[in-house]
């Protein structure tokens, strides 16, 4: 059991640069090329939800828990629902205290 | 059979909530049961913990709430990151009859039965999409697939359960999430205490097996659908029931 938070804790960390110097702003970026599957190139302020296929309703939910992981937070349901791009995004995070 | 697995069940202090929490951590799944009374689950969760060597633990929320489930979610994700079976089976009963049934006990059961299994598998479901793979079991009736007199109110959020699962079975597949609900008979709870020998009699009569139903059968058929041995299950409405004609 121990062993599995530790290997969950190292994932999270590996992916989203948990405890390490990464700022948030690239960490956010990082979650959404990660869970968009997409080049971490295109996630700019301008994107937006439905802009590409790759950020569909499906996507979007996958984001929402990737973003919960990654800042170790759990986004209130309007939040999920209003979270329409980068910046809004960024916005919304900003609410729970990570700073950007 | 779930070993190393966190499973979170709720209104898991008595009847089939607690059947089910006992059944998952004698097959090695590491509990986490919810209940509304504060400290009704110490003892359990500290019972199962020392015999079945496994981490169980309480968290008291009422699931009507959306403020305290999402608190109880914060207090999941400190426990586990990876939430892997939810079963809903926080409930309510409401026997009046449909001329008779208050606004505020219908409010009342619905928010408990239908909103709360809503808000539940809302946090859950954003948990094992981090990790796409899950099982979500939700408690329906067989009040719900054939309805009863004097079931208006709970046999109504009861079928709203089996239409909440298939439409989230749909909706999760992509991410390796299963959802299915149980739809139980006449089991032996507290619910049904209270009921005369007579009508206690004509209810087994209708039960083909002949036999009142125990909260262990509905936990066994959890345990099935929780686990990997029903991979490929998803979207359905499993009675347990006993061959029971409503």
């Amino acid at each position: 059991m121990a062993q599995r938070e530790v290997d969950q804790t190292a994932i999270a960390q590996m992916r989203y640069g948990q405890g390490t110097s990464m700022d948030n702003n690239d960490r956010l970026r990082t979650i959404f090329a990660d869970a968009l599957g997409i080049d971490k190139d295109l996630v700019v302020d301008e994107l937006e939800y439905n802009s590409i296929p790759e950020w569909d309703s499906v996507a979007h939910m996958a984001l929402v828990a990737a973003i919960d992981e990654g800042f170790e937070i759990m986004l209130d349901t309007d939040d999920v629902i209003d979270m329409s791009s980068l910046s809004i995004a960024r916005d919304i995070l900003k609410k729970y205290d990570v700073e950007f | 059979m779930l070993t190393g697995k966190y499973a979170l069940v709720t209104g898991a202090n008595r009847g089939i909530g607690l059947a089910i929490l006992k059944t998952l951590a004698q097959h090695g799944a590491n509990v986490i049961g919810g209940a509304r009374r504060e400290g009704s689950l110490d003892d359990v969760c500290s019972e199962l913990s020392d015999s079945c060597g496994i981490e169980a633990t309480p968290v008291y929320f009422d699931v009507s709430q959306p403020d305290q489930v999402k608190a109880a979610f914060q207090k999941i994700t400190r426990i586990t990151k990876q939430l892997d079976i939810a079963v809903n089976n926080a409930g309510i009963m409401d026997s009046s009859l449909l001329a008779m049934a208050r606004s505020e006990d219908i409010e009342s059961v619905f928010a408990t039965n239908v909103f709360g299994t809503i808000y539940v598998m809302q946090y859950a479901a954003r948990m094992m999409i981090r990790h796409k793979s899950g099982s979500i079991i939700n408690l329906s009736s067989i009040m719900g697939v054939n309805g009863a007199e004097g079931q208006v109110v709970y046999s109504g959020s009861k079928a709203a359960i089996i239409g909440i699962t298939r439409s989230a079975a749909k909706e999760l597949a992509p991410y390796q999430i299963r959802v299915n609900a149980i739809a139980p008979g006449f089991i032996d709870t507290d619910m049904v205490s209270s009921i005369s020998e007579e009508i206690r009699r004509e209810r087994v009569d209708s039960i083909k097996i002949q036999r009142i139903g125990t909260p262990e059968d509905v936990a066994n058929c959890t345990l099935f659908l929780a686990s990997d041995n029903a991979a490929y299950v998803t979207g359905q409405v499993v009675g347990v029931d006993g061959g029971m004609l409503v």
